[in-house]
């Protein structure tokens, strides 16, 4: 996988992660390309678009689209079902995820991505185990979850 | 920290900030609050502010993907990393994969923080740093540290080995080198039974398997039987609620040890034989109504026909593509489609048998499969089905979507011109496609359709019939006008008077004026591109050669263009009329057909201009500029190697005074020099070739006629006239080009002549040439005294032609030939043919090859005492001095 995109159909961008090296301005090109390529494609067509000899495999959940650019020869489908796999665990998560969750915790949902995939490849295929590992760094995090929310209260190292 | 006064100092909360960006109506609101924001950080940070760093870091990760550029933060990344605590340490590393690129020079600051938690005692940290090193690492961090996650794949957790494994991956990705070092490690992490080790090592494996052919050995030894227990359990499995996706366990585990398995059986007879029969239980068990059960089913194929599998294996594969290519799924269709067009290659016969679904698929409403099916249908093209495979597209093309014309009509022309077995079919098709889709069609598409109707004489009247036709029901398609004006041009008078029909042709009644309309109305319909006017221009000038009575007409319509702003249409209608008006009594030769192009020619050029447009977009643009006029002068040329057309000019244009026998590559470009001296004007006609060769050829035009303007026309104005000789200028020319063509033998090539004979005095010359410079001659003279007596105070003098029949340089110039007279021998010629005195001239030429030597000689000497005076004109030089 050589990135993932999380557009919201009306073209916002709402998750970025690359996994190939592509510079600010390339990023740019590419957002604004895929959105006007995906976007505009029926409910009915085939999840697949093939985009500058690679293959960017999408999928609708309501308001988002979730992207994800790969090779030429690779599975399709299973795409299709890391894509799923991501959505199931970030719904676990969230409790029935919807957009408003990515917008205000688009940190955490990166977090989650980084329990799925490292470099491009596939890490956990148990939704179970990437929630326990999420939940445990939580358990860690609650402080600064604390300070992002609340101006007043200070930072306590560990 | 005075949060009264700005509301928007680093106070706000991270979900005030996002709530304040998604409050803003417009986007200049939008920009305005994101402004203050950065300003605010920016303020933090040059303060040094730790206590809010972490969540000025967040906000600016979210300003980031609004698009605004936010560089400063990225040193706050590294802050945070080389805090102590996990939090800042996990929104750093966030930081630093979304911030950063593997190609900023910052982030080699980074990896000594990273080396310190890659050895942290905290596996979460190590987690952090790994999984940071595996999103952007660069080669110099993977060199740097790589020992410490190879170290980390023997750890004891789970979750940290998985990691280790997929960053390694990046690692050999940037380092193919360090392969070998992870060989050991990945096999022995196959024996897991943790799956996302498991998922992590078989990635990681047929990574190692890509960068390197030892670990591809190894690998085939090592790590096939532990592949083979894998696959088996996680294929018989019983329902494992954690990993299960839809009724099957781990299909992502299926799938990724079935890639390693194609990496690992391509080529090799002995795994493929290994694998054979989990691959038969996998692709027989797995169950096809779900998506998963598919990419399963769609792996195991593309790996059935990857290895050397049976041939039983590869009819199990060939049935699941036909189930999935009768899918109703778009998606299962179309991964149908692209194993296919792997699966050809394998048994074509097979892939056959689907053509009818999958000409289907050409036509379906989804572009992305339509693609796939017409790569696919080309691919199936062969000579037995052409015609009704062509049909079928052709028949598309009717109805197909704007957008998928170019390439469908690509790609029929392709089919078309690849498999044309009869000339008619070939025209056949071309027309439709031209009246279907001629505003997609390539330029070398069409020029080739007209070499191949200018050679195909029986075929012409059809030709112009048809497109006559065609044109009157299409006639908005561009390139179609461009053919039939131009065959209508050439051909009209088998148009009007139905010559050469053809049995399936019924006759048609065009006249005269008829099909000057046919030309007249693309030519005042407007059209950004001047190409089509301009060739409408040509052929209604050769109309009002073909048929007379039109020709008050024609001048009307041509003349309607002389004051066009485009300066090729204006150009052409003065000269067109002022053809038609005054030059009757040329007009008709001046306007005969076309002589037959040659095709073989116009093949290897399209081809070579091809390979051009080819390397010149990939190297820096070397782009001739002829190619950029697109203005066929009836001929459709391709921009042509430069010194090929130069050679095409001399040989068309030229009147050929190749009278030497030995006509050596490098003899065609003295010709071409020697029209640049006659005449400074034949260089106007080439296509603005304006190459360093004819620049050199301008200039040599022009330097001698100073006087005379129309040399300097040609020359841009940036070119700087040169006032050097001419001659050295001119050997420099084909000293350059000479140096690539063979030379023959010069001094073989020139027998040795009597020049001279009276009852006294015999003189022989023989020559000698330099080679590269085929202009200047070295003449051996030999005086032998045939008399009795000797000859004393021997004077050869010897003259050549001041008078030169250029009407062009005869003004400003100089005799033709320079003669240079080195000393002789001797003065004394011994009587009897008793020895002999010689004298070697230098003769240069500068016609050469245009004009031969010629020279007067005179010799005067003493005998006994008494003067005598002999003379004599030598023109019996051999020919090319």
């Amino acid at each position: 996988i050589n990135f993932v995109l999380l557009i919201s159909r009306q073209g916002k961008v709402r998750l970025t992660k690359w996994y190939s090296p592509y510079t600010q301005k390339e990023r740019t090109k590419v957002i604004r390309e895929l959105s006007g390529l995906i976007l505009a494609r029926g409910p009915k067509l085939c999840n697949f678009v093939e985009w500058r000899g690679y293959k960017v495999v999408y999928r609708r959940y309501a308001s988002l689209y979730f992207c994800m650019c790969i090779d030429a020869d690779d599975n399709e489908l299973e795409v299709l079902e890391i894509i799923h796999h991501f959505v199931e665990i970030l719904d676990r998560y969230f409790g029935s995820v919807c957009e408003l969750d990515l917008i205000f915790n688009f940190h955490k949902a990166y977090y989650i991505l980084d329990e799925i995939l490292i470099a491009g490849e596939l890490q956990e295929s148990s939704k179970k185990n990437v929630a326990r590992l999420i939940a445990a760094q939580v358990g860690i995090l609650t402080f600064v979850e604390l300070i992002l929310e609340n101006p007043l209260f200070f930072m306590i190292n560990l | 920290m005075d949060l009264s006064i700005n509301p928007f100092s680093s106070g706000t909360r991270l979900r005030d900030m996002i709530r304040s960006i998604r409050a803003c109506k417009t986007a200049a609101e939008e920009r305005a609050v994101v402004r203050r924001e950065c300003a605010a950080i920016r303020a933090a940070i040059s303060e040094g502010d730790n206590d809010y760093r972490h969540r000025n870091l967040a906000k600016l990760m979210f300003i980031h993907m609004l698009g605004y550029p936010t560089h400063f933060g990225q040193m706050e990344c590294l802050k945070l990393i080389a805090a102590a605590g996990f939090p800042e340490k996990r929104i750093g590393y966030l930081g630093l994969m979304l911030l950063l690129d593997e190609r900023q020079e910052v982030l080699m600051l980074v990896t000594n923080s990273l080396k310190q938690d890659l050895n942290h005692s905290n596996q979460f940290i190590v987690g952090l740093a790994l999984c940071a090193l595996g999103n952007i690492c660069s080669a110099e961090m993977a060199r740097d540290l790589a020992p410490e996650v190879e170290r980390l794949l023997q750890n004891r957790d789970p979750n940290t080995k998985k990691k280790a494994a997929l960053c390694s991956i990046r690692i050999v990705r940037k380092v193919p080198d360090l392969a070998e070092n992870y060989m050991g490690a990945a096999v022995s992490l196959l024996k897991e039974k943790h799956h996302g080790v498991l998922i992590s090592a078989v990635q990681l494996c047929t990574e190692l398997c890509k960068a390197s052919t030892e670990a591809l050995e190894y690998l085939r030894k090592n790590c096939l039987e532990g592949l083979v227990r894998i696959l088996r359990d996680v294929s018989n499995s019983s329902y494992a609620p954690e990993y299960d996706v839809a009724g099957i366990t781990d299909p992502f585990l299926h799938i990724r040890v079935l890639k390693l398995m194609r990496t690992l059986g391509q080529g090799d007879a002995d795994c493929s034989e290994y694998i054979n029969d989990i691959l038969a239980q996998v692709s027989t068990k797995t169950e096809s109504n779900k998506n998963a059960g598919n990419a399963i089913l769609y792996e195991c194929v593309e790996t059935i026909m990857g290895i050397e599998a049976t041939s039983g294996l590869r009819v199990l594969a060939i049935n699941i593509l036909g189930r999935f290519l009768s899918n109703r799924d778009n998606n299962i269709r179309y991964v149908a489609l692209n194993m296919l067009m792997k699966a050809i290659a394998v048994d074509t016969q097979a892939v056959q048998r689907h053509r009818a679904t999958i000409l289907e698929c050409v036509k379906d409403a989804d572009v992305s499969i339509r693609k796939r099916a017409l790569e696919l249908v080309y691919l199936l093209v062969n000579d037995t089905n052409v015609k009704p495979l062509t049909k079928e597209l052709v028949d598309y093309l009717e109805v197909s979507d704007q957008d998928f014309k170019e390439d469908l009509t690509a790609k029929i022309c392709s089919i078309v011109e690849k498999f044309s077995q009869d000339k008619l079919w070939y025209l056949d098709q071309m027309f439709r496609v031209l009246s279907l889709a001629g505003n997609y069609v390539k330029d070398d598409v069409w020029h080739a359709l007209i070499v191949l109707m200018s050679n195909a004489s029986e075929l012409q009247g059809y030709s112009v019939r048809s497109l006559y036709k065609a044109l009157q029901a299409c006639g908005e398609q561009e390139c179609l006008v461009r053919v039939a004006v131009w065959c209508i041009g050439e051909y009209g008078e088998m148009l009007v008077n139905n010559i050469s029909m053809l049995d399936i042709e019924e006759p048609i009644t065009v006249t005269e004026s008829d099909a000057v309309d046919a030309v007249e109305v693309p030519l005042k319909r407007y059209s950004p591109d001047v190409t089509t006017r301009a060739m409408c221009l040509v052929s209604l000038l050769k109309l009002s050669s073909r048929f007379p009575p039109t020709s008050e007409r024609i001048k009307e319509i041509v003349a309607q263009n002389k004051g066009n702003t485009v300066l090729e249409l204006q150009q052409r209608s003065i000269e067109f009329s002022s053809i038609i008006q005054r030059h009757q009594s040329i007009k008709s030769s001046l306007l005969e057909r076309m002589p037959v192009l040659d095709e073989a020619n116009y093949l290897v050029k399209r081809a070579a201009s091809m390979q051009a447009t080819f390397s010149s977009v990939k190297s820096a643009p070397a782009v001739t500029p002829g190619g950029q006029l697109k203005l066929p002068n009836g001929i459709a040329k391709p921009p042509p190697a430069p010194l090929a057309d130069l050679l095409d000019l001399s040989s068309d244009d030229t009147p050929v005074t190749t009278s030497a026998p030995t006509t050596v590559p490098n003899d065609f470009l003295q010709d071409l020099l020697g029209i640049g001296l006659a005449d400074s004007t034949p260089a106007g006609g080439a296509p603005s070739t304006s190459t360093d060769i004819l620049m050199d050829l301008l200039s040599i035009g022009s330097t001698p006629a100073q006087n005379g303007p129309p040399a300097s026309n040609f020359a841009p104005p940036g070119l700087e006239t040169k006032p050097v000789p001419v001659a050295p200028q001119v050997v420099d020319l084909l000293d350059g080009l000479s140096s690539s063509t063979s030379l023959p033998d010069e001094n073989a090539a020139y027998p040795t002549i009597t020049a001279f004979q009276s009852a006294t005095l015999r003189i022989t010359f023989s020559f000698k040439k330099q080679p590269g410079k085929p202009q200047e001659t070295t003449i051996n003279a030999t005086f032998t005294n045939l008399a009795t007596t000797t000859f004393t105070d021997f004077v050869f003098q010897a003259a050549v032609p001041k008078i030169c029949s250029s009407l062009f340089l005869s003004k400003s110039v100089f005799q033709f030939i320079n003669l240079r007279l080195d000393p002789a021998s001797s003065n004394t010629l011994p009587a009897s043919g008793n020895g002999s005195v010689t004298q070697s001239l230098s003769v240069t030429n500068k016609q050469h090859g245009q004009k031969p030597l010629a020279m007067r000689i005179r010799i005067s000497y003493k005998v006994n005492g008494e003067d005598r005076l002999e003379q004599g004109q030598i023109s019996n030089f051999p020919a090319g001095l």
